[in-house]
């Protein structure tokens, strides 16, 4: 039973009483139009929702990103379905810059209104909403254990790890991106709303000042450590490498039971903490030869320029940039979209922060489960790093003009 | 004790029926006798007491109080034999305050009390019944009817548990008192919005240590709650509990007059709901005694007892919400019941650990969300 469903009921029974039916009839007005402020109209802040792939992937990157992992509460698949389909309708609507259900204001001023209110002025800011399923989604509860992909693996502890359980995993999770902090926050809030009963947050992580582009237009931004980030990023743009390293193909899941992946990806999510006071100490030569590209430009050690191609061997033998080439792991990459993130400062007065990674790959086993491996145990950066989040979801492949999240896999 | 209704007015659950004249969306409120009508102005002065009307027809009334007087006021309305109806105590000078009680039929007398002391400036009001009979629907009426049935029984158990508490601090048994404390509470946990609705009565009966202003002295059951899990010389809680069992008689006293809708029935369930969301899951209400999950109890049972009085118009209105809150219900009190030592008793909550801490708060949102849409159903 939807919340949408429940308070539309409430507000026809409310349009039969005198002046509130007057006050009811305006919420159509209120929840189509939004009034667009500061720069753009509001259809160039829209990313389409519908497609083969989900948004938010190749997207280019937005500035600002909730990340929440829910726990599914629904006692069975009709429930989880259910919760799908409510958050699929609420996100066509919120990606399209309009309120959830009946919208924020003029509904029954005797029921809490549909939607929360926060992003009322604001337009979409090229918000998108990208849904994946974690391992546990596939236990018992729902009868999806013969439809779990053999990519989606129980990741293996990884030296260095000191992974929190209350940051890891989850059934569900959502990553919202939009330019506006606030609109990024307001969709959470709102599915998360909608989900009473169904589904309740797990862990949630708000980040900040993409850590990583994926598209060339924009400069290369910054992590916490001050470097470039994402230099030798994957272009979303680049339908063949996304093809060859980000979309899971027809043919990677060919099994019956796989098939509903095909189009869609697998997403690693770690969040990894920066010493960031210790790195601070460290002098800059020692900055450069850890990660293998100079400060300012970018550029690999021993180059000129930020895009001059990498020679792995010429650079340190453990630097970050050598060690995760996609020559030293038979070509794999992946698509990252991180974010920074600062959740204050920890109990001895140093800041808590470092970087939420997010990365898409059409198959972990052959991208970030060797990858990490190397940089675990090798990687000169990792002494200024801990893993304490961590999570791999199969990410569906888009939604059907009418269709639901999770529609392939779920379909009755 | 919700710490909000204490301080804003009007109170949370009668926010409602406050706004009943601007409101048209709420049906008319029903009373046993009659329709709302216009609010009944009181100027107090330091020598004055102006009503704006004496002759009232009975229903739910609003009395708008406006201290333009230098000294601090109280006003009380009285039935026949000085019975309270409903009293406003520090009104400071230049403010206002808002009372709504159900009157039936019969002679009152409304005082004000500049200075707060003494028997007061009294107006005698004539409270009649309406000339033309009221169309009330049947569904509401018998509503209002079966939750005012409700609250009168609960609030009719409290001097009794009362007095059991107090006599066994009389004797000096801590023991025993501590284990009177947590049920004599379940019935005031489960009527806690209506008796909220008595502005003065629930921060004397209820208030916690942490919510009071610092020249403010902590009465009522959570002084005791102190004294006896911290080991206090128990014979200085016996004039406490005597005042607690005259404000609990007050409480069954003046239950009558409560004014309800099925409006502010269902918003009262919501707030029993945010009761349990932000006092006891966290742990605040009893901070000695550990007993939140007895209040988390008569929080529910209040709740469900209002969706089922307001059940037929539910399913008249939002029959699926009525599904709805069957399954939250339930559910909800099946993650309680996991923490149920025996009848109303439970585990004492700084044993429950976080991740069933976390069980508890997740079931509590599952009841609260649809929970807030009771109202509105319920007034169609």
């Amino acid at each position: 039973m939807s919340r949408r469903d429940l308070s539309r009921r409430g507000l026809l029974g409310a349009l039969g009483v005198g002046a509130a039916g007057v006050a009811a009839v305006s919420v159509g007005t209120v929840a189509g139009a939004r009034s667009p402020q500061g720069a753009g109209t509001a259809s160039d802040a829209v990313v389409a929702f519908h497609g083969r792939h989900q948004a938010g992937i190749s997207t280019s990157v937005q500035a600002h990103l909730h990340f929440a992992a829910f726990d599914v509460t629904a006692a069975g698949v009709d429930g989880l379905r259910g919760l799908l389909q409510d958050w699929t309708e609420a996100a066509r609507a919120l990606t399209a810059g309009r309120p959830v259900g009946e919208g924020a204001v003029g509904g029954s001023p005797l029921a809490p209104p549909d939607d929360t209110g926060e992003a009322l002025d604001a337009t979409a800011h090229r918000l998108t909403l990208t849904v994946g399923f974690g391992a546990s989604l596939f236990d018992d509860r729902f009868g999806l254990a013969s439809r779990r992909p053999e990519a989606l693996v129980d990741l293996p502890h990884f030296p260095g790890d000191v992974l929190d359980p209350a940051r890891s995993d989850g059934d569900l999770v959502v990553q919202a991106c939009a330019d506006d902090p606030q609109v990024a926050v307001h969709a959470i809030r709102n599915l998360s709303r909608i989900a009473a009963g169904r589904a309740a947050i797990r862990w949630a992580q708000l980040g900040y000042g993409k850590a990583a582009s994926t598209d060339r237009s924009q400069p290369t931004p910054r992590n916490l450590f001050g470097f470039k980030d994402g230099t030798a990023n994957p272009s979303g743009k680049d339908g063949r490498v996304l093809d060859e390293h980000v979309w899971v193909s027809a043919d990677d899941a060919a099994s019956r039971d796989e098939a509903w992946m095909a189009g869609g990806s697998y997403l690693v999510a770690r969040r990894i903490s920066m010493l960031i006071e210790t790195w601070d100490r460290t002098p800059l030569g020692e900055q450069e030869t850890i990660i293998g590209r100079d400060k300012g430009e970018g550029a690999p050690l021993g180059a000129t320029r930020e895009f001059d191609p990498v020679v792995p061997r010429e650079l340190p033998v453990a630097s970050h940039v050598r060690l995760a080439h996609p020559s030293v792991h038979e070509g794999a990459q992946m698509l990252r979209r991180g974010f920074n993130f600062v959740d204050g400062a920890d109990s001895l007065g140093h800041l808590d922060a470092g970087l939420f990674f997010l990365a898409y790959q059409r198959d972990p086993r052959r991208a970030f489960v060797p990858v990490q491996t190397v940089l675990a145990r090798q990687d000169v950066l990792m002494e200024y790093l801990r893993h304490t989040g961590s999570g791999l979801y199969a990410v569906p492949p888009g939604v059907r003009e009418e269709g639901y999240w999770g529609e392939t896999l779920l379909q009755a | 004790m919700r710490i909000p209704a204490r301080r804003l007015t009007p109170l949370a659950l009668l926010a409602c029926v406050a706004v009943v004249s601007a409101c048209s969306s709420d049906p008319e409120p029903v009373s046993t006798t009659g329709d709302a009508a216009a609010p009944i102005t009181i100027e107090a002065t330091d020598e004055a007491c102006d009503l704006s009307s004496t002759d009232l027809a009975s229903g739910i009334t609003t009395f708008e109080i406006t201290n333009s007087g230098s000294q601090v006021n109280e006003v009380y309305v009285y039935a026949e034999g000085d019975r309270i109806v409903t009293e406003k105590e520090n009104i400071g000078p230049g403010t206002s305050y808002e009372l709504t009680v159900d009157l039936t039929e019969g002679d009152y007398e409304v005082a004000c009390k500049p200075g707060m002391v003494g028997d007061g400036i009294r107006t005698g009001v004539e409270v009649a019944a309406p000339s033309e009979p009221v169309a009330i629907d049947p569904l509401a009426e018998q509503a209002v009817d079966d939750y005012r049935a409700y609250v009168q029984g609960e609030a009719d158990k409290l001097p009794g548990l009362v007095e059991g508490l107090l006599a066994a601090l009389e004797a000096g048994d801590r023991e025993q008192a501590k284990a009177l404390y947590a049920p004599s509470r379940l019935p005031w946990e489960s009527i806690e919005p209506v008796a909220e609705s008595f502005g003065d009565l629930d921060p004397r009966i209820d208030a916690r240590e942490a919510d009071l202003e610092p020249d403010q002295e902590l009465t009522g059951w959570h002084r005791i709650e102190k004294a006896l899990w911290e080991d206090e010389d128990l014979a200085a809680m016996v004039p406490v509990a005597e005042q607690l069992l005259a404000d609990v008689e007050e409480l069954q006293q003046r239950t009558p007059n409560a004014a309800m809708t099925p409006a502010s029935i269902g918003n009262g369930a919501k707030e029993l709901l945010d009761e349990v969301a932000t006092g006891k899951v966290t742990g605040e209400e009893e901070a000695f005694s550990h007993t939140d999950l007895v209040d988390f109890q008569g929080n529910l049972d209040g709740a469900r007892k209002a969706f089922e009085v307001l059940r037929p118009l539910v399913e008249k209105n939002d029959p699926a919400l009525a599904g709805t809150l069957d399954e939250q219900f339930a559910a909800c009190q099946e993650a309680l019941s996991v923490h149920e030592t025996g009848p109303d008793r439970f585990v004492s909550y700084d044993t429950v650990a976080q991740p069933e801490r976390q069980d508890l708060a997740r079931a509590v949102d599952a009841l609260g969300e649809p929970l807030s849409l009771l109202a509105a159903a319920a007034a169609g």
